[in-house]
């Protein structure tokens, strides 16, 4: 497939985990790639197996519906199971569990609840339905929050008051600090989440490298993009430099997009603090809709219980999410929590790092390797 | 950052430590218990399979990679295991022919209408009626959204999709039937499409619709239109064909481009906006089965690629042979623009439904010829050979993929799900 395949060639492969296995040497490298796509693309086109054992891939907190608390799950149901209320949402969510199970355990219970590609056809249904009250569960970091932005201006624009938005977007930037504050983490660089820096671009990572000394370079969604990102990163460390650089250039801008910027922050604003799955609260790291849009906020319509649901003690998806344990160190991985029967997020999405490790990667590697060649 | 940077808005980073909240700040509201997800954990520890295997992490060498091993071994014993019923309500996935399907049928189905024939598991029972004769006999019921989508109905499908039942065991398709479960105030100018939809399927493949049934459900309580067809078929020959008979060395095949008629329903549901001009591949595989068997005798097993796509039918094959299905990803044939359409959604064409394309194990020494058999034929021009079976690991599906890396190509619970970004 055009515009793909350049992007999925065998011998360039080859050619990079070559240079990756020279410049690293015997030495050891930990690098966190912070995007659940990328965690996606890792398991789904076997990038590890180019990579030498001394290098080693954590599956950061960039997925988002990995990062969904329980309670904000059974908030939702809770709206959804209202009289004449249609909840819509993204496919991925529809798994995700709450404290009560989840959005297909609810369908299944009655509630009206619908999967969409995009917001605007949660618009579309408020239209077609104005006796129902539509909310849109919003979630997603930066790299979906715009649309919802949009949807959002649409709707005051149409006056469709039976709309209404779940605000529940994420920033990529305080979870990525609380990453590197947490003092249990010995991490070497950073590959910096594509789509999201398609909206903010590359400057918000200075930080990474100016204030912790880590390399962090922005990486796209093909295998040999992770490739690229894990030979730039390196060639940073090689050379004593702790820069943010950006591999994924033919969609990322440095500076971002201004224009979905600025319809995101006409319509939402960040929370003084939101809960992040196994993260615990993290300030300033979340949105919510704006006093002008209150017409459209389904916090302000309705009465959102403000569940919060502790974490199962044996899940260790905060861990998982920091980097702190692969997936199949996690005390009920592959026994308890499996992608039939989810306990914690990471084990929903196709981008969270337990469901890739499972579904894709859960064997042992030589014997793979012995029954394809 | 400065607080200048803030002031710019949301997407921004805020850093400084005065204006964190911290622990006190935020909220300490009652926490309430995941009550299921506990009972989950007790449950597995109950059966010792829950004992803490993270504590030592970080361990280099051997120890730590002899404790991932272990955790690998424990997922591979589990996954011999049966799938369990766990849920009290049925839900979507019960019903996308995964691993939740397995779970329902498993612990309702089997058990309760248990008999050698059921047990097989296959897509159509093969049944003795004397004198050496065998018939296949098999159902299947249609309840696709849209009714009409580019390429076919739901009347295409349901005449198709019960003769492909049948025609993979290798029988000849004869006889339908055909119940119509209507929606109160459904068109009959659309009934009356799908009826001829029907007719014209049934006159290509030779089969006669020979009994029926009618009944109407209140508004809103069904969709339209439902459609089930049953049929029987006649079994001209004596060789056992099914999962249970592939074997290591054999080849696994597949009968064109797939994943054409998944994605072409979930666009015709007009939920994406995407243009395609690709379309259903609904078709009866009655006589490329016949064209096939008639080349390559040792033809182990075919199944047509329904729901779940070719992924969840190799899974079946390998779990039930025990044996290693491995796949070349270069190999698998997939139009470029369905190709487009599901890396657009996050979908992967493997794990997408086909209503005229079949998944084909035959001996390795007859692979060429099976290959020539079936691209000879209108239906197989785009066959391919896309893999093999080994014997390690048994039961599982093995990808070497494009890019030239390896993985599992595990049976989903329910169906794929679109990624959201």
């Amino acid at each position: 497939m055009k515009f793909v395949d350049e992007y999925r060639d065998r011998d360039i492969a080859q050619r990079l985990g070559k240079q990756i296995a020279e410049l690293a040497g015997d030495d050891q490298y930990k690098f966190m790639e912070v995007c659940g796509g990328h965690t996606a693309t890792i398991y789904r086109h076997g990038v590890e197996d180019y990579l030498p054992d001394n290098i080693d891939l954590i599956h950061g907190p960039g997925c988002p519906v990995c990062v969904i608390p329980m309670g904000r799950v059974d908030d939702a149901i809770t709206l959804a199971e209202q009289d004449d209320v249609i909840m819509t949402s993204f496919g991925d969510m529809m798994r995700v569990p709450g404290g009560k199970g989840s959005f297909f355990d609810s369908k299944a219970n009655g509630a009206d609840i619908r999967m969409v590609y995009s917001p605007l056809d949660s618009l579309k249904i408020a239209r077609n339905n104005p006796d129902k009250r539509v909310i849109f569960m919003a979630i997603g970091f930066e790299t979906t929050a715009p649309s919802t932005a949009a949807t959002l201006m649409r709707a005051s624009q149409e006056g469709l008051d039976n709309f209404s938005v779940f605000c529940n977007h994420v920033t990529i930037i305080p979870a990525l600090k609380a990453i590197l504050d947490s003092p249990d983490l010995r991490l070497d660089g950073f590959l910096g989440p594509g789509h999201v820096s398609t909206v903010i671009g590359c400057r918000p990572y200075e930080f990474v490298a100016r204030d912790y000394g880590k390399p962090i370079v922005t990486s796209g969604f093909e295998p040999l993009d992770i490739l690229q990102g894990i030979y730039q990163t390196l060639v940073q460390l090689r050379e004593g430099r702790a820069e943010v650089e950006n591999q994924y250039s033919r969609v990322v801008p440095w500076d971002g997009n201004p224009k979905a910027l600025e319809v995101m922050s006409h319509t939402m604003e960040l929370r003084p603090y939101f809960e992040w799955r196994g993260l615990g609260f993290i300030s300033h790291s979340a949105m919510q809709v704006r006093e002008g849009f209150a017409a459209h906020d389904a916090e302000r319509i309705f009465d959102v219980p403000g569940v919060r649901v502790a974490d199962p003690d044996a899940c260790q998806c905060g861990e998982v999410l920091k980097g702190v344990l692969k997936p199949w160190e996690c005390k009920v991985f592959g026994t308890a929590c499996t992608p039939e029967t989810p306990i914690g997020t990471c084990m929903v999405s196709s981008e969270g790092a337990c469901a890739a490790y499972y579904n894709f990667g859960r064997f042992d590697r030589d014997r793979v390797q012995e029954a394809v060649s | 950052m400065s607080d200048t940077s803030r002031q710019e808005g949301v997407g921004v980073p805020v850093d400084d430590e005065e204006s964190a909240p911290g622990e006190e700040e935020a909220p300490a509201a009652d926490s309430q218990r995941a009550e299921w997800a506990e009972q989950l954990v007790r449950d597995h520890a109950d059966h010792g399979q829950a004992e803490p295997h993270g504590e030592e992490a970080g361990q280099p060498g051997e120890v730590y990679q002899s404790r991932e091993q272990q955790v690998l071994d424990r997922i591979e014993r589990a996954r011999q295991r049966k799938p369990k019923l766990k849920e009290d309500k049925i839900t979507l996935a019960h019903g996308a022919g995964g691993k939740a399907t397995s779970a329902l049928i498993e612990a309702l189905f089997l058990p309760a209408f248990d008999n050698p024939e059921l047990s097989q598991l296959e897509d159509q029972a093969l049944l003795d009626v004397g004198d050496g004769q065998r018939v296949a006999f098999t159902t299947d019921s249609f309840v696709v959204k849209p009714l009409f989508f580019p390429g076919g109905s739901i009347g295409d499908l349901a005449v198709n999709g019960t003769v492909n039942d049948l025609a993979v065991s290798g029988a000849i398709p004869r006889w339908l039937s055909a119940s119509f479960i209507i929606e109160e105030g459904f068109a009959v100018e659309d009934l009356r499409r799908i009826i001829a939809d029907m007719r014209a399927a049934a006159e290509a493949v030779g089969v006669e619709i020979v009994t029926g049934d009618t009944k109407v459900v209140g508004k809103a309580s069904g969709d339209g239109c439902y459609i089930n067809t049953a049929g029987v078929g006649v079994v001209g020959h004596d060789r056992r064909l099914g999962a249970r008979q592939a074997t290591p060395g054999d080849a696994v095949l597949v009968s064109g481009p797939i994943g054409q008629h998944g994605m072409t329903v979930m666009l015709a549901r007009g939920e994406v906006e995407l243009d395609a001009d690709f379309e259903s591949d609904t078709a009866p595989l009655h006589d490329l089965v016949a064209t096939l068997l008639e080349a390559a005798p040792g033809v182990r097993c075919m199944r047509d690629a329904t729901r779940g796509g070719v992924a969840t039918v190799l899974n079946e094959v390998a779990q039930t042979s025990q044996t290693a299905v491995v796949l070349d990803e270069a190999a698998i044939p997939v139009r470029e623009d369905v190709h487009g359409a599901c890396e657009m959604l996050g979908i992967e064409p493997m794990y997408v439904a086909c209503e005229g394309r079949m998944v084909v194990v035959v001996d390795g020494d007859q692979a060429d010829a099976a290959l020539a058999a079936m691209q000879s034929h209108e239906l197989g021009q785009g066959a391919a050979r896309v893999g093999t079976v080994g014997d390690d690991p048994p039961g599982l599906v093995l990808l070497q993929t494009t890019f030239g890396g390896t993985r599992i190509v595990d049976e989903l619970v329910g169906d794929p799900l679109p990624r959201i970004c």
